[in-house]
């Protein structure tokens, strides 16, 4: 059984797992950490994939449907910033609502463009890069031969410095916890918070575009409650990207331990593993050591003030 | 000028239902459809048939129990978007004892069954409440975890011990425990499982707007709701009156069931619920937490969800998930301008008057 755990393997479906969780679970820290309340996670996830295969299925090029992605989760992102960083409106709600237009939207379009209402027909993937040396090296191999898992590894350094070693992200930070203190020194509140919530959309609809390139179809509903699982990372994490990467990295390699067990005929209810991500947040939340404290500011709409 | 906010709370939700409406008709313009041939079959379908009426009061009735159980909780202060999971404990529980007591006379057996739905979700929501109350952990996080977990836990329940071979719900419960439908009394619904259950859910709404508006106890949980440091220094037990609001919140959701398994499949069948706990946050939102807004928001709701399969042939159904997420968005988008706007005539009409006192 120990063998199955520590096996390569394990550490490449980890990994794998983990992506989606990694990219929206940065994506919520760069929104909340400006102030903006997430959930919609979820819908940004689920457009971005689907996105991903639309753009794929028409151009015959999966880095059109990166690029996609991206831009699909973004735009999506751009609803719920209009609606509650001009129009003040309840993040939370907002939130839901982009969750449920995004379910309603793709299968639409899954409807017309490929008249199924349960999955897009088969796209091209990423093709994998060959690197010689590093080729030969288990684990690292898989890494620098997916163009998407390195991309990632590159996003959650660049994200820690930019959230943490710049001064947009020293500005970012106060409008999450003190959005009059930072306008009074002539920081822009809304455009922080506009841009905050506009990078969230652009990973998770990132982490949409690895999940249907990855299969290289979309199917309905295939974000699965990962905009969730990447909300509990995010907040295991406390808020900063290397953090919340390491939830989402242990949170796929409880999956990835659940598959690997029912492959070696021992028998953990796939249920209980499915709950490991909500009740350790739980836990987090509620514990009295190293508690989890969102930014000050989170979901309060900025107002400034008339005098 | 009363009188004109009052217009303003009521218009402001009308005029987003029309708006999305519009989006909604571009959207059908695009697939190649006529919008107005569209909605013509959507409410004709709908409102013009017995059966298509009472399919839109049984779709209503979920919502009207989630709806009413977001907006209890909001008028407290709290955001419950946990419904989701304490309506699948409630509804699990409810199966559970209906198909376990099957010795039981009908009288004993549907209250208990019921009473069963409340419990299950009580306490499924009264674990975000002590979290809340005790170690100030955010309930919006923490009952969407909650909803994950009792997805989890009730499939386990179905797959592991409580599955009829081949299925993936449970075994029926007893036929004394089930809830007449009206098609028994109103031939002219036949085939529509609309049941009592629907005006168990008036009911509720009575039982919520009593509570809230006629009682101390629903004064002090509107109090906590409206200022909660205010209501403290009033003397009002806080987390006390955190962990009452969710238990009675999920109680709330947890009513679902008794429409779903006592009045529909007479079964619990894993993820039956489909997004009603969350459709819940939107008629509660519509409605403007009251309850007969909620009623009102849950027939729009109702209507469209069951619209949405009329319409089928000729748009994806989906539309209406579309037209009821735009929907949100504009209300939502439009309350705080409409609220200034209100804001503003209030300045306006008291500096008048303090303009026109000044003069005499």
């Amino acid at each position: 059984m120990w063998q199955t755990i520590f096996s390569l393997v394990m550490v490449t479906q980890t990994i794998r797992i983990s992506i989606p969780y990694i990219l929206a679970s940065i994506g919520g820290t760069f929104s909340e950490r400006g102030g903006v309340i997430n959930i919609g996670l979820e819908g940004m996830i689920l457009n971005g994939a689907f996105c991903a295969v639309l753009a794929t299925w028409y151009t015959g090029n999966a880095w059109a449907g990166v690029i996609a992605a991206v831009i699909g989760g973004a735009l999506t992102a751009l609803i719920h910033a209009v609606v509650s960083i001009r129009y003040k409106a309840n993040q939370i709600i907002s939130g839901v609502a982009i969750n449920l237009f995004a379910v309603g939207i793709t299968k639409f379009i899954l409807k017309i463009v490929f008249h199924s209402s349960s999955n897009s027909e088969r796209v091209a993937g990423l093709p994998l890069w060959k690197i010689p040396i590093i080729d030969r090296i288990p684990v690292i191999n898989t890494i620098f031969s997916t163009p998407l898992i390195l991309l990632t590894l590159g996003i959650i350094i660049l994200s820690h410095i930019l959230i943490f070693k710049t001064p947009f992200g020293l500005r970012l930070r106060s409008c999450g916890e003190h959005p009059q203190a930072s306008d009074t020194l002539g920081v822009k509140v809304n455009l922080m918070r506009y841009s905050g919530v506009l990078i969230s959309g652009a990973l998770a609809g990132l982490g949409g575009g690895w999940l249907s390139l990855d299969q290289h179809c979309f199917t309905d509903g295939m974000s699965g409650g990962r905009g969730f699982i990447a909300l509990a990372a995010m907040i295991f994490g406390k808020w900063t990207p290397l953090g919340a990467t390491g939830a989402a990295l242990l949170f796929g390699f409880a999956e990835a331990l659940q598959i690997q067990l029912q492959s070696a005929g021992v028998k953990i209810p796939t249920q209980f593993v499915q709950m490991i991500p909500y009740l350790l947040t739980l836990v987090v939340l509620a514990s009295a050591i190293g508690r989890a404290v969102p930014p000050a500011a989170d979901g309060i709409p900025y107002e400034p003030s008339e005098d | 000028m009363i009188k004109r906010e009052k217009l303003l709370e009521i218009f402001t939700p009308l005029l987003a239902v029309i708006a999305a409406f519009l989006v909604g008709g571009i959207f059908i313009l695009i697939i190649g459809q006529n919008p107005i041939f569209i909605y013509g079959k959507l409410f004709s379908g709908t409102l013009g048939n017995p059966y298509g009426i009472a399919q839109v009061l049984f779709k209503a009735t979920p919502l009207i129990f989630t709806g009413l159980a977001v907006a209890f909780a909001f008028r407290a202060g709290l955001f419950n978007i946990g419904c989701e999971g304490q309506l699948y404990i409630g509804s699990f529980l409810a199966a559970y004892l209906g198909f376990t007591l099957v010795g039981l006379p009908g009288f004993l057996l549907i209250p208990l069954c019921i009473l069963g739905g409340m419990v299950g979700g009580a306490l499924w929501a009264g674990i975000p409440g002590i979290l809340k109350a005790k170690r100030g952990a955010h309930e919006v996080i923490t009952t969407i975890m909650m909803n994950f977990i009792a997805l989890a836990l009730t499939n386990y329940l179905i797959v592991r011990y409580f599955h009829m071979p081949e299925t993936v719900h449970t075994q029926s419960i007893a036929l004394v425990a089930r809830i007449p439908r009206l098609s028994t009394i109103f031939p002219k619904f036949s085939g529509s499982p609309l049941n009592y259950s629907f005006f168990l859910a008036l009911l509720a709404c009575f039982i919520v707007y009593y509570i809230l508006w006629k009682t101390s106890l629903g004064y002090e949980l509107r109090a906590v709701g409206l200022s909660p440091s205010a209501s403290e220094y009033g003397g009002i037990n806080i987390p006390k009156s955190v962990i009452l609001t969710m238990a009675i919140s999920g109680a709330l959701a947890g009513l679902v069931g008794v429409n779903y398994v006592m009045g529909y499949k007479y079964y619990f069948e894993q993820g039956f619920a489909g997004g009603v706990g969350f459709m819940g946050i939107a008629v509660a939102l519509l409605g403007r937490n009251t309850p007969i807004g909620v009623i009102l928001a849950a027939l729009l709701f109702g209507l469209l969800s069951f619209g949405g399969l009329i319409i089928n042939a000729y748009v994806p159904k989906e539309l209406v998930e579309i037209l009821q997420a735009i929907v949100i968005i504009f209300v939502i988008a439009s309350s705080k301008p409409f609220r200034d706007y209100i804001m503003k005539l209030k300045k306006k009409t008291l500096a008048q008057g303090i303009a026109g006192t000044s003069k005499e």
